[in-house]
């Protein structure tokens, strides 16, 4: 099955003094959570016998977070990533559900594939849902078997890593899929616009000398499928969405009325390609950092409710493929640990930005309408809850896992993540819980920490510290 | 602070951005041979923007003293005698490779050499592990050409040495630019009867060619701008960069439209894997629409200088002829390779003792 419950030490746990954020809105509380759920949701709760009680005076008490794109690495990859270490750097995160992102090695393009990573998943720090690939290998050539997949509980199918290049496939992938209730979600890069380009084309790279990708070779793509998904009338998903003109396609795409969701990472909405100045390779990631009004415009698009999700992409690499050159170097960058942070940095009032001056390429906020925390959380809860399926309790043989996405009430799961709006931490690289090390934010002093996460009614982080 | 709703970096390389280029002291360049020799800003030489127009001038002054070495009958100088130069090519580059070792020898420093046909790279070692090993045997100066753009920059962060950028990808190659500089420096010397010029103001020099691909272009627009010249660039829409934002430098794909007015004309190499790239139709074509023919260099002004920074295919951007006119500078390029490597390398590494 596609959610699998973790073996977890299953208490009694109340989150005290907090700001509880969820759909409905914001308001004081605390919560008791019992046996796997949320019990009561009170002005005060008074701690029953051998409760653990988690503070959460100053924070904000929220539906556990839920990443719609991760690269777990596992199979294959076990030297950047496993399905353990990954979780518990989502744990860390305030993640209490993560979608694991098929480019594994071999890819996840069959029931067997789909089935040893959910094995992996039952002893994580998170529930781990898979997405299955679009095409067997991720070639472009033929079709996986969705409808196997889907009955194992797959909603989305992908060969993220990659585009669909072959419009014709692709349309049939889109025919074959109506009905089966799943997503197919595109990473939009038409690789003949792109051939070559290992950054954004655009002022910097000429400067610098590097190869371009230009916006084009992701707006072609979108424009493509915006097409098919009127055609063919099945929903789609836009992973990793990072230009101006994607964000204005999306948007006059949903005035027509299309089934179509966008996601966005904290490193588009904070990150801009002057970072590449450094030639560092931590810096280069696939689609590539754009220019500061491409970074304006997307946090535009996620103010006015274009965006439908932040998802981090988060793309672990070993240390020493990002001391090859530039060009050399694989995409990617680590995104669970600082997402949320980063996010309500580029994207909140009030939110402490990295001072001006650090070399990260960060774009300032300037005077940009801010988010508010439930729609920050809305963005990394409940809507990407919704595109993944998660949102509903898992049921017959999948055992008790609950709702992910909220809402904070009784009888709802017990997935939260208590996040300190106002903690400053400086991101160092060698003390993150993923096996890798390519953060672009190493010496960044972020504002806004996750201080506890509950996942499945038991404690996996308690003041910033995963407790396994 | 920028304004309200449209946040943006204004964060452009240093010698990117306006700014009147200063070359105050190429008017001091006289008296003893190293006088005056002013401890360098910087370490490394990865870009020209690393020098500015200060310390071009700087380098053409110390080019003219080792120039005047390079007539003795015993042309070397213990300058950096005890220090070792490290040549470390993982792109395959004899010419250059040979100058940067003469110069070094000529400055009785020793010499290492590794390439990457005879190395551990064709072994799959890293570039971190090869440059570390090589700057654990106790180096003064790492020379660096690396296909990649960057490359030369990351060594920095890896090695204690002076690293020198020997040509990285298609970003910088600044002694290139440097004798380019010096080679037009001379030229204009001759034709004022001694005068060294103190810059470059009042100078056109057209750059005509695959401008997106080369790291020489990239490296003489930053010099001969920051020593005042008017630079513009001349090529087909498919081998101009993607952006010139920020260049100080005029652009156009009609070269015919501006011989009249050069000073200079320095044609870049095209290779021919840009046909591959779908970048020009053939190269007949681009012989025709950009070579300097012999009907092109008639519409040069008489006094007007031809350059090309080798390996120079005639046929392709220079007809045979007009190679080997007066006008043309390239074998002078050559020559004048070794003294401004000379001069990089004691700019770096010495200390005003010879």
């Amino acid at each position: 099955m596609a959610r699998r419950n973790a073996p977890t030490q299953i208490g009694v746990i109340v989150i005290r003094g907090g700001t509880l954020v969820d759909e409905s809105g914001e308001r004081r509380g605390d919560v008791l959570v019992r046996d796997g759920r949320i019990v009561a949701v009170e002005d005060a709760i008074e701690v029953p016998k051998g409760a653990t009680v988690l503070d959460a005076g100053g924070c904000v008490v929220a539906p556990g977070l839920v990443d719609l794109h991760a690269h777990l690495r596992e199979p294959g990859g076990e030297i950047a990533e496993t399905v353990e270490s990954g979780s518990r750097a989502a744990a860390l995160g305030g993640y209490t559900a993560v979608v694991a992102m098929p480019n594994t090695e071999p890819a996840i393009d069959s029931a067997a594939a789909a089935r040893d990573v959910l094995a992996l998943g039952e002893t994580a720090l998170a529930e781990i849902a898979v997405a299955g690939a679009i095409t067997v290998g991720r070639r472009g050539e033929r079709l996986v078997p969705m409808a196997e997949l889907a009955a194992l509980g797959v909603r989305l199918f992908t060969d993220d890593g990659r585009g669909v290049q072959h419009a014709g496939l692709m349309r049939r992938a889109l025919e074959y899929a109506s009905g089966l209730g799943v997503v197919l979600a595109q990473h939009c890069e038409d690789e003949q616009l792109a051939a070559g380009g290992h950054m954004h084309e655009g002022a910097w790279s000429s400067r610098l000398g590097i190869a371009g990708m230009p916006a084009l070779a992701e707006e072609a793509m979108l424009a493509r499928d915006l097409a098919l998904v009127r055609l063919t009338g099945a929903p789609m998903h836009f992973l990793h969405l990072s230009t101006a003109g994607a964000i204005e396609m999306i948007k006059s795409a949903k005035a027509d009325g299309l089934d179509v969701t966008a996601e966005v990472t904290p490193h588009h909405l904070a990150l801009c390609d002057a970072a590449v100045a450094s030639f560092d390779p931590v810096y280069k990631v696939k689609p590539p950092l754009r220019t500061a009004r491409d970074v304006a415009a997307l946090r535009a698009g996620v103010v006015e409710g274009v965006v439908d999700a932040i998802a981090t992409d988060h793309a672990p690499h070993a240390p020493e493929r990002k001391d090859d050159p530039f060009d050399e170097a694989p995409a990617g960058m680590l995104g669970l640990e600082t997402a949320l942070a980063v996010a309500y940095g580029a994207l909140c009032a009030g939110a402490g930005e990295p001072a001006a001056g650090d070399d990260h390429g960060w774009v300032p906020r300037g005077g940009g309408a801010p988010l508010s925390m439930r729609d920050l959380f809305a963005l990394f809860s409940w809507r990407p809850a919704r595109i993944a399926g998660l949102d509903r309790d898992a049921r017959g043989s999948r055992g008790s896992l609950s709702a992910q996405g909220g809402p904070i009430r009784p009888g709802a799961g017990g997935n939260l993540a208590v996040f300190d709006p106002s903690l400053q931490w400086v991101v160092d690289p060698s003390r993150l819980a993923s096996r890798s090390r390519n953060t672009p934010y190493g010496g960044l002093r972020l504002t806004g920490k996750i201080r506890h996460t509950v996942f499945a009614g038991a404690v996996v982080v308690r003041d910033g510290a995963a407790l396994r | 602070m920028s304004a309200p709703g449209t946040p943006t970096t204004t964060r452009v390389p240093p010698g990117w951005a306006e700014g009147e280029p200063d070359a105050t002291s190429a008017s001091e360049a006289t008296g003893d041979l190293f006088a005056g020799h002013r401890a360098p800003v910087v370490r490394h030489l990865l870009s020209i923007a690393d020098l500015g127009g200060d310390g071009i001038a700087e380098v053409m002054r110390l080019s003219d003293a080792f120039a005047e070495v390079a007539e003795r009958p015993i042309p070397k100088v213990p300058a950096l005698r005890g220090r070792t130069v490290a040549t470390v090519f993982m792109e395959p580059s004899t010419r250059t490779r040979l100058s940067f070792e003469t110069a070094a020898k000529r400055l009785s420093a020793d010499v290492m050499t590794f390439t990457a046909s005879t190395s551990a790279a064709v072994k799959g070692e890293s570039l971190r592990d090869t440059v570390e090993t090589i700057d654990a045997m106790g180096i003064d100066a790492m020379v660096i050409r690396h296909h990649a753009s960057g490359a030369p920059l990351r060594v920095t962060d890896w090695v204690g040495a002076s690293v020198i950028n020997a040509g990285d990808g298609t970003h910088e190659h600044p002694t290139q630019a440097l004798l380019d500089c010096y080679t037009i420096r001379e030229a204009l010397t001759q034709r004022r009867d001694g005068e060294v010029p103190a810059d470059f103001k009042g100078l056109r020099i057209a750059i005509v060619g695959d401008i997106k691909h080369s790291r020489v272009a990239r490296s003489n627009v930053l010099a001969f701008t920051a020593l005042g010249a008017e630079v513009v660039l001349v090529a087909p829409p498919t081998l101009m960069p993607a952006s010139l934002e920020g260049w100080p430098v005029t652009a156009t794909g009609d070269l015919d439209a501006t011989l009249a007015e050069l000073d200079v004309v320095y044609l870049l190499r095209i290779q021919s894997e840009r046909l591959g790239e779908v970048l020009l139709p053939s190269l007949d074509e681009y012989h025709w629409r950009y070579g300097l023919t012999r009907a092109r260099a008639d519409a040069l002004r008489k006094e007007a200088l031809v350059m090309h920074p080798g390996p120079m295919i005639r046929g392709v951007e220079i007809s045979p002829e007009v190679a080997d006119l007066p006008a043309s500078l390239v074998t002078r390029q050559v020559r004048n390779g070794v003294v401004v490597r000379m001069a990089v390398l004691f700019h770096l590494l010495g200390s005003g003792v010879i």
